[in-house]
């Protein structure tokens, strides 16, 4: 627990928080579900599918394949454990790869954290928003919870991951039932969604000088880091670009 | 690992890799997020670095995708994506405008160049 008046907002409160003072914190949680039924809910559930699709191919169970969802709650890890599997690998190789995957939560989980504090933050709220926490509810948690008073950032938070959790579970089931019946334009189309969503947001979501510099830096150094060092390249794009932005921004910002 | 792939086994066996390999990078990230000043440059530094990630992921997502979209050319892909970002921008930096020109060029471009 965090007494409220330690707590600093990362960012100033906007004129769109006045409109949400006075809400109950089930309004405001069901306020989070209804992101599920918005464009980046849609798109996450149409990836699921492909995710779903993808399980089926593997030789998993539908009960495993939305288990595994929900378990991980992370396209990438799911997919390398699938891929794992279905070539036979070692569990002990298996692993490791769904750890490295993993590791990229970790900054987003940072970074995250300080929205989410708040006068009514208990343990297991962290640790239920902390595995809600993937690309999808990371973003639209970044984009949305610095307009809302603190006190209602967790219990959004919760709403909008457990309503995309929600959506991937049914879209996993149906990529598993539907799987070979979609066009494969179709498919095409539904694994671009992400991509662009994810880049869109993060121009979107940019308010520093140095968050700019990092989605430039990520665009040009991920796909060289990819073809020499694919397995740590999302690692590295993150440490190496992430660390040339900081300190460009700064020597910027320091200039007059 | 592959004759596992059904049945509880599976189950309890992925239950495992999420929860011990998988989850704990989560709660090192909550509880570091939980004490991180928020005003100091470690923090703006770990922001970079968690920007900077995901623009990485976006980039292998599009140039080396898996599945249906790798079928697609590259050119193909790259018109889209700059259709995308390019709607964005000049229409009213709308999400839906952005994602949607995106998907609808590259129906329109796989059709008449794929």
């Amino acid at each position: 627990m965090i007494p409220a008046d330690d707590y600093e907002p990362p960012r100033p409160e906007t004129d769109d928080a006045a409109e949400w003072r006075g809400l109950s914190r089930s309004a405001v949680f069901r306020r989070g579900l209804a992101v599920a039924l918005t464009v980046p809910g849609l798109i996450l559930a149409a990836s699921s599918a492909g995710f779903g699709a993808l399980s089926r191919d593997a030789g998993f169970s539908l009960f495993n394949s939305v288990f595994m969802m929900a378990a991980f709650f992370a396209l990438p890890a799911q997919v390398v454990m699938v891929d794992q599997m279905a070539r036979g690998a070692s569990l002990s190789a298996g692993a490791l790869v769904v750890t490295l995957t993993g590791i990229r939560l970790l900054p987003m989980c940072v970074v995250l954290m300080p929205y989410l504090k708040g006068p009514r933050a208990t343990r297991l709220g962290f640790l239920l928003a902390g595995h809600f926490i993937a690309v999808t509810a990371w973003m639209e948690g970044w984009r949305r919870l610095p307009h809302l008073p603190a006190e209602h950032r967790l219990d959004h938070f919760l709403g909008i991951g457990t309503g995309l959790l929600g959506s991937t579970l049914i879209g996993t089931a149906f990529g598993y039932e539907l799987a070979g019946v979609v066009p494969p334009l179709v498919s095409a189309v539904l694994l671009f969604l992400t991509p662009v969503y994810f880049l869109l947001s993060l121009i979107a979501a940019a308010a520093a000088l140095s968050d700019r510099y990092a989605i430039v830096a990520g665009v040009v150094l991920g796909p060289p880091i990819y073809l020499l060092v694919p397995g740590f390249d999302l690692l590295l794009t993150g440490l190496i670009g992430g660390t040339i932005a900081h300190f460009a921004a700064r020597h910027r910002e320091a200039r007059p | 690992m592959s004759e596992m792939s059904t049945g509880l086994t599976a189950t309890l066996i992925l239950l495992a890799i999420a929860l011990f390999v998988h989850e704990p990078w989560r709660w090192i990230g909550i509880f570091i997020g939980n004490r991180i000043d928020v005003q100091s440059p470690w923090f703006q530094w770990v922001r970079s670095v968690a920007t900077a990630l995901v623009a990485g992921l976006v980039m292998r997502l599009i140039l080396f995708p898996a599945g249906a979209l790798a079928g697609l050319g590259l050119g193909v892909r790259g018109l889209a994506m700059a259709a995308g970002i390019a709607a964005y921008f000049l229409l009213g930096r709308t999400l839906a405008v952005g994602v949607g020109t995106g998907a609808l060029v590259l129906v329109v471009a796989q059709s008449l160049f794929g």
